[in-house]
């Protein structure tokens, strides 16, 4: 009984803010249609900005803000201690491998997504029953990252060569002739790159289906011409295709180094950052929520944050040159 | 005009119901675990009891009496269904004194306290499962000294170690509730009973069985250290084991402060011998492999092979009893049965029964009688073996539990080596030290010490690295 009046004592409080915040949209509404002549223009920005524009100020400013102000700051988050997380990140030496593991990330995850994305757009472009296949290569897409690294954490399992297998990999590799495979996950440096088929598997459905739009939209007369001009085969990809594919490579590129720089779920799902296959995300949340060093955490996540920058401001002007030329 | 008005009006509607949703499901993880709390709140109403007089059957609760119809409210990390054999056990103590005890348990537990207290929401009582998470509380401010009765309590029946870790700054804040025992070692009794072992009762002797099991074919030990975001920790708890029977409790206590260092002789010491133990070939890791596969199997799975018969032993708590049944759904945990522990034998004479262990605190936010009267409940031997003697796996270190009443073989020798009078008990040290240390380097490198075979003094020499400068 007194579960289902507080029970209800809750649903009535949310029904309350939910009509308390209704009605202050319908006075911000009424007042703002009310408006007439010079401050009809403003009066609608204000409306249709304003909660956005607070909730994203809410959202995301103060969280960067608070986030940069508190990498400058001790494990707690109370006193001042400088630059001296920063020159943990980059002076410690055994932080030295979610750095170069980071940069190993970046170039070959996306590059190899991309490239094979791209491959497979080609050769999907003509073939029949195109799209099974593409939704076959596109599946991957719809696996959150934990799901996949759990999958490939069977697929990668290691058992002594005397028992039997339960992992994929060891188990065809056996089948090839190798007496005894190695133990994937500790495999290194090659561990890494076993992740990051992964993310590879991943996202190359999402390049292929993108870069396939695109190529589909190379108008056919300037084909034609290229073919008419003797263009066939690797000079028509490398001086057509390619160049008329362009802007969205560069889209898909990006869109995917960003999305490899806060690779995280992979890799805590899989190794945990153990095994030399930390990552600077995977240090982030470590630091802080793990060890509750709030000041470290923080600096990561300042440097993951400005490591993303130039990549999309590239990817602004990109977009903004396009739309110049059109 | 008016009507792309219109329009527009839907549109700010629609945008409002959106921004409310989101704030609605912004708050609603706390809300959920008051609702969480509200079961255990029907039962203290029926049990007034009549007032002044003690009623039949209540004498046990005289010194509790004076405080009917008052509520205090419990905090803990423990859920369903252990929260049913809580108040199972406290039920004749809230039906004698007429004191509701409402039970309230979070799986975000050590997030959301801090914040309760910060937000003036605090819980009345909360069993704290670190010490240093009490520590912490402590200077954040909250936690308000035991009264004189649980202190008395705690040195009647406890071993004088748990006090010094329920107390900050030389004030006692909290008696223990229940305990685990990190020292035992698990075997097969049939595979033991068929090749004709003996339960080993020294060092020696548990390393001569390993050398038999070794001629016999057999692979004597198996581990996994393999814990997700906390992979690692199984091995500093075999380390743990060594120092605590090699140096005694000074060092350990030392080491927790470091005052020893991780690269100092006592600690290499201790880690040679590790390494002699579940880093040695011959030895590890039945059922799995190399050594190497230590780092990747799941401490979780780590006994299975024992019901196999590929591997011997499996150094794991006392919590680990409950692992069986998913292995082997009729697996039986006793001395006749699939599966069952015995205690890690100590190395030296000079430091007999030392067992490393954990547990948690109850600690008071609040100074009314009532929850001092529960909280002086809480750590009584009534309470304890109350609880006791319900089903499942439940251990306290209160030795004023007659060890008949515990309900599962694995629970009563636990009980029996955390209540020996002299015995060294100590709590895992990892738990004590700073979280980069305890929670991030030791886990980390210890991995890396079984999964790369990082030299032992590099290991050790990064681990000092990382403890805070402080």
């Amino acid at each position: 009984m007194e579960q289902l009046t507080s029970g209800l004592a809750k649903v009535g409080t949310a029904l309350g803010a939910v009509a308390i915040v209704l009605g202050l949209l319908l006075i911000i509404f009424f007042v703002g249609a009310r408006a007439k002549g010079k401050l009809q223009f403003p009066a609608a920005i204000i409306v249709f900005l304003g909660p956005a524009i607070l909730l994203l100020a809410y959202g995301l400013i103060a969280p960067a803000f608070l986030t940069t102000v508190g990498s400058f700051k001790g494990p707690n988050g109370q006193d001042f201690v400088g630059l001296q997380n920063y020159g943990w990140i980059f002076t410690v030496e055994a932080n030295r491998t979610f750095l170069i593991n980071t940069v190993l990330w970046i170039v070959i995850a996306p590059l190899f997504s991309t490239g094979i994305g791209l491959m497979l757009a080609l050769l999907l472009d003509r073939m029949r029953r195109e799209s099974i296949s593409k939704s076959l290569i596109f599946m991957p897409m719809a696996i959150s990252f934990v799901g996949a690294g759990i999958i490939w954490g069977l697929v990668y399992e290691y058992r002594d060569p005397s028992q039997e297998q339960v992992g994929l990999l060891s188990q065809i590799v056996m089948w090839l002739g190798v007496k005894e495979p190695p133990n994937w996950l500790l495999f290194q440096p090659w561990n890494n790159f076993f992740l990051m088929v992964i993310m590879i598997w991943i996202q190359v459905g999402f390049a292929m289906v993108v870069l396939s739009a695109a190529i589909k939209a190379i108008p056919g007369d300037v084909v034609e011409a290229a073919e008419l001009d003797g263009a066939t085969g690797w000079k028509l990809f490398s001086r057509v295709t390619i160049p008329m594919v362009r802007s969205t490579l560069i889209v898909v590129l990006t869109t995917i180094i960003i999305a490899v720089l806060k690779v995280f779920d992979i890799v805590r799902v899989m190794t945990n950052g153990n095994f030399g296959t930390q990552v600077v995300a995977n240090e982030m949340y470590a630091q802080a929520f793990v060890q509750f060093d709030v000041g470290r955490g923080s600096a990561l996540a300042v440097v993951l944050f400005v490591a993303i920058i130039p990549l999309i401001a590239y990817n602004v002007i990109q977009l903004r040159k396009e739309r110049t030329i059109r | 005009m008016t009507a792309t008005m219109r329009r527009r009006g839907a549109a700010l509607v629609m945008g409002g119901v959106a921004a409310t949703m989101l704030l609605a499901a912004c708050g609603g993880s706390s809300s959920s675990s008051e609702a969480s709390s509200a079961p255990a709140a029907s039962t203290g109403a029926s049990a007034a009891a009549s007032g002044g007089a003690v009623a039949a059957g209540c004498e046990a609760y005289a010194d509790y009496m004076g405080h009917e119809g008052t509520k205090v409210t419990l905090f803990t990390s423990v859920l369903p269904p252990e929260q049913q054999r809580y108040e199972d056990a406290w039920k004749p103590f809230e039906d004698c004194t007429g004191i509701d005890i409402v039970y309230e348990g979070s799986d975000q537990f050590e997030a959301q306290l801090p914040t309760r207290i910060a937000g003036g929401n605090a819980p009345d009582l909360a069993w704290i499962p670190q010490p240093g998470l009490l520590q912490k509380l402590v200077q954040q401010g909250g936690p308000v000294a035991a009264p004189q009765a649980v202190a008395d309590n705690v040195d009647k029946y406890w071993n004088p170690a748990w006090k010094t870790y329920g107390t900050v700054d030389g004030t006692f804040y909290g008696a223990p509730n229940s305990s685990n025992m990190k020292s035992l070692v698990w075997y097969s009794p049939k595979v033991f009973a068929e090749k004709g072992y003996t339960v080993p009762t020294t060092w020696d002797e548990l390393f001569a069985l390993s050398d038999q099991m070794v001629k016999d074919g057999i692979k004597p030990w198996c581990g996994g250290i393999e814990s997700g975001g906390a992979t690692g920790w199984p091995a500093t708890d075999w380390l743990e084991q060594i120092v605590l029977r090699q140096q005694g409790g000074d060092v350990y206590d030392q080491w927790v402060s470091h005052q020893v260092l991780f690269n100092s002789p006592e600690i290499n010491q201790a880690m040679d011998t590790l390494a002699g133990w579940m880093k040695n070939p011959d030895y590890v890791n039945g059922g799995f492999g190399n050594v190497q596969t230590i780092a990747t199997t799941a401490f979780q799975d780590a006994g299975k092979p024992i019901l196999d018969g590929k591997c011997g032993m499996l150094q794991q708590a006392s919590f680990y009893a409950a692992q069986w049944a998913s292995f082997k759904a009729d697996a039986t945990v006793a001395e006749d049965g699939d599966v069952f522990a015995f205690f890690l034998p100590q190395i030296s004479d000079q430091f007999p029964n030392p067992v490393v262990g954990g547990g948690e605190f109850t600690t008071a936010f609040s100074d009314r009688p009532e929850v001092q009267a529960v909280q002086t409940y809480l750590s009584s031997p009534e309470y304890a073996t109350a609880r006791a003697a319900q089903p499942g796996g439940w251990v306290s270190a209160n030795s004023g539990v007659p060890i008949d009443t515990y309900t599962d073989p694995i629970s009563k020798l636990s009980a029996q080596f955390l209540t020996d009078p002299n015995g060294i008990f100590r709590f895992d040290a990892s738990d004590l030290m700073p979280a980069a240390v305890g929670a991030g380097a030791e886990w980390t490198q210890m991995t890396a010490w079984f999964a790369e075979d990082k030299p032992t003094k590099d290991v050790l020499q990064a681990i000092d690295d990382a403890w805070p400068a402080s």
